[in-house]
């Protein structure tokens, strides 16, 4: 099957295309691109208006399966995946049973086959059951199909075991993926400490937790050599931290997530367990810093951290509820809303929802280009929207954004050339 | 005034004048409670639960007394005989005890905001009796009762909150209420038992205790809790009882008609001395008295608010 893009804006950040145009998709791939091209037989999709990218990659999500299905499956993740423009997704190892084995990759791999909507590349876990004792047998998870190792979740605490789990993870050029937390300093906490949570009276979590053990991280990923990448990163000092680690010539980088950039610590309101996650909302110096370090690129990408729970683990009291908030189908419309502010430039968001997070763990995709896999996300820069969780594809509904209004979405997503979402059909 | 609020979650958010009608409201209360026959039958037929997630002894007999003198009928609730051992949800609990008809829910949570999670649940008034380390707003509002009967007075005050001001509910809710009443507070303790940032409660944080008791027109004490050892908070009660305890010589550095205040239970000799709990100025006695006035009000005021406006 063939589709044609007709007429839309096609922007590439990595291969430097932006210009109006077609696109052509012939089976898994991009058959030509630019200027006016025949139809044929293809299926022939007016983008007049629209912007076609390379299709978003979300390098920091947790699908939930194996264990946690009541939140969220591969097919339901992939799905939210598809309806917010990404076309790949890094799946987090904190399944029930731990990613921390071949036969975990497989199955996530198999289901993913049967029922994805997006590409998923598993990332496993950095130590057996994520207990921060054994290292897992990181070249059979390669080999399997894992794109890099992460402790997320839980961070390991011991200085020695993470400095050999570099130095093993190297061996095979595998990226560690830090959850960057020191979890004596964050024991208890629930939210940012400061005056929200003064006023609140809740246990705080100190910006320090969070810098500390960054610090810590980037300094082993100096002594190690090895490709290290800090997760949801979310205040000032984990910025500058990284930004001098790159300095001084370390294989590092960063991510951040969408909530980190547009809401602060007065998002917990009156005990919105919808605005618990950890790292916990910061600052409004914070936020700033995030979106200057996301914009001059010492942050390198983008990723939601999309977390998927229930009413079960929401609607309780604030300090038993679960940490994290959807992301996927939010993401896209927080991003460009900032693009539209004139606090992020087009170039910026979309590379780092792209061609960066594809650079960072090695993956096809993250460009348009000729022969190159057809993973497109189509979107329209103008939509504005507001977010309706009972309309997310997500299982789960557990968004701080609830009632924002939100600029660009996307209209049509492709997949190895196969339409994994299309805006119109499927909303009424 | 009109009062119509349904709640009592904290005291952020109210007004000086609200402030004052439910003191005022407490001030005619007290009336009952000196008559031989102690009963007013204004909220007959109204039902009251008290719902204890923590024990307690005082806050709850207070709330039961001052329910009985208006002739509401009043259940106790408590965590070891409610559900929740069980494995139901505090929403489910609540929605269950909603279904028997309550009017007001009068709730004591050990987590912060618990009653606020509450309130978007459920159609009765809630009263928050305490939550986590948040607010224990009728703590604060029967003290600046105490306060005001004493200097006639709020406005202009200086109280001095000493002692575990972070965890502390009650310094929580006297904070705002004080503030918001016209008083200065200024507290005084380990830098450990400091909330992260006091600027935004609107305090002032004194270097010293004598700086802390200096011409302080009230100084309020709070209990130390001693299961907070365990944390590495401060090393000993010995060296706190040294440092951060009232003893008689800071009186002498204070207003001379300074009031001497105390939530209790007091742990004499830790946090307060024992002839300091026993002398002239301390009303913690009072405290205890006016406590139920002021509960009375409140049970009044927001049960026969019950038909207006959602707050």
């Amino acid at each position: 099957m063939s589709i044609l893009l007709k007429n839309g804006r096609i922007f590439c950040p990595a291969s430097g295309m932006d210009q109006l145009g077609d696109l052509l998709v012939e089976g898994p791939v991009i058959a030509e691109l630019g200027g006016s091209l025949p139809a044929g037989d293809a299926e022939v999709i007016d983008c007049q208006g629209l912007w076609v990218t390379p299709g978003l990659i979300d390098m920091h999500v947790h699908l939930r399966e194996p264990g946690h299905e009541y939140k969220e499956t591969i097919a339901s993740g992939t799905r939210a995946a598809a309806a917010g423009g990404f076309t790949a997704v890094a799946p987090m190892p904190n399944t029930n049973p731990v990613n921390d084995s071949r036969s975990v990759t497989d199955f996530i791999l198999e289901q993913s086959a049967r029922h994805g909507a997006a590409r998923v590349y598993p990332v496993g876990a950095i130590t057996k059951d994520l207990a921060g004792r054994e290292l897992t047998e990181m070249a059979e998870l390669k080999e399997a199909g894992c794109v890099a190792v992460s402790d997320d979740g839980k961070p390991v605490a011991a200085s020695r075991m993470l400095r050999r789990a570099m130095e093993y993870a190297a061996t095979f050029d595998l990226p560690v993926i830090c959850h960057s937390e020191d979890p004596g300093l964050a024991d208890g906490g629930v939210m940012h400490e400061g005056e929200v949570s003064t006023r609140l009276g809740l246990a705080g979590i100190p910006a320090e937790a969070e810098v500390t053990a960054v610090e810590r991280d980037l300094a082993l990923a100096l002594l190690t050599g090895a490709r290290v990448h800090i997760a949801h990163i979310s205040c000032a000092g984990s910025v500058a931290a990284l930004a001098r680690a790159k300095a001084a010539g370390g294989r590092v980088s960063g991510e951040t997530a969408p909530h980190y950039l547009a809401l602060d610590h007065r998002a917990v309101g009156e005990y919105d367990t919808h605005a618990k996650m950890n790292p916990p909302l910061r600052t409004p110096q914070d936020v700033a810093a995030v979106r200057q370090g996301l914009a001059d690129g010492t942050i390198d990408a983008l990723a939601t951290d999309h977390a998927p729970h229930s009413v079960l683990e929401k609607a309780v009291e604030f300090d038993l509820a679960a940490f994290g908030v959807v992301g996927l189908e939010t993401a896209l419309g927080v991003v460009m809303a900032l693009v539209e502010q004139g606090e992020l430039s087009l170039a910026r968001a979309i590379e780092a929802m792209t061609a960066r997070p594809a650079a960072i763990l090695d993956l096809p995709g993250g460009r348009l280009q000729k022969g190159g896999p057809a993973d497109i996300c189509v979107m329209d820069p103008a939509a504005s929207w507001r977010v309706d969780p009972q309309n997310f594809y997500s299982l789960s509904r557990n968004t701080p954004f609830a009632g924002h209004d939100l600029v660009g979405r996307a209209i049509l997503t492709i997949c190895g050339g196969e339409i994994t979402h299309r805006f119109k059909e499927e909303t009424a | 005034m009109d009062f119509n609020r349904r709640n009592l979650l904290g005291l952020e958010g109210f007004s000086a004048e609200e402030i004052t009608h439910i003191l005022d409201t407490a001030e005619s209360m007290k009336q009952i409670n000196l008559r031989p026959i102690k009963k007013v039958p204004t909220l007959r037929g109204r039902t009251v639960v008290l719902f204890f997630f923590e024990p307690s002894t005082r806050t709850r007999t207070s709330f039961d007394l001052a329910a009985k003198r208006l002739s509401a009928d009043s259940v106790s609730l408590s965590a070891s005989t409610s559900s929740l051992t069980k494995g139901e949800t505090l929403i489910d609990t609540a929605r269950n005890l909603e279904a028997m008809g309550p009017d007001l829910i009068v709730m004591r949570h050990s987590m912060s905001g618990a009653p606020h999670m509450l309130a978007r649940h459920v159609s009765p008034g809630i009263i928050n009796a305490g939550d986590g380390t948040h607010e224990h707003p009728t703590q604060a509002l029967l003290d600046m009762m105490t306060i005001r009967q004493h200097k006639g007075r709020l406005d202009g005050l200086k109280v001095t909150i000493i002692g575990d001001i972070s965890h502390s509910r009650v310094a929580r809710s006297g904070i705002i209420g004080l503030g918001t009443m016209g008083s200065t507070v200024t507290v005084y303790g380990p830098k450990t038992l400091l909330p992260p940032a006091p600027a935004s409660l609107g305090v002032q944080v004194a270097g010293s205790m004598d700086e802390a008791v200096a011409d302080a027109d009230v100084i309020m004490m709070l209990r130390v809790q001693q299961e907070r050892l365990g944390e590495v908070l401060f090393p000993s009660l010995r060296e706190y009882a040294q440092r951060f305890g009232l003893a008689q010589r800071h009186l002498k550095l204070a207003r001379p008609d300074v009031l001497v205040m105390h939530p209790g239970p007091i742990n004499r000799g830790v946090e307060i001395s024992p002839e300091v709990a026993d002398g002239p100025f301390s009303v913690i006695l009072d405290q205890v008295a006016n406590g139920v006035a002021v509960r009375m009000a409140l049970l009044y005021l927001l049960m026969s608010g019950a038909d207006s406006e959602e707050t």
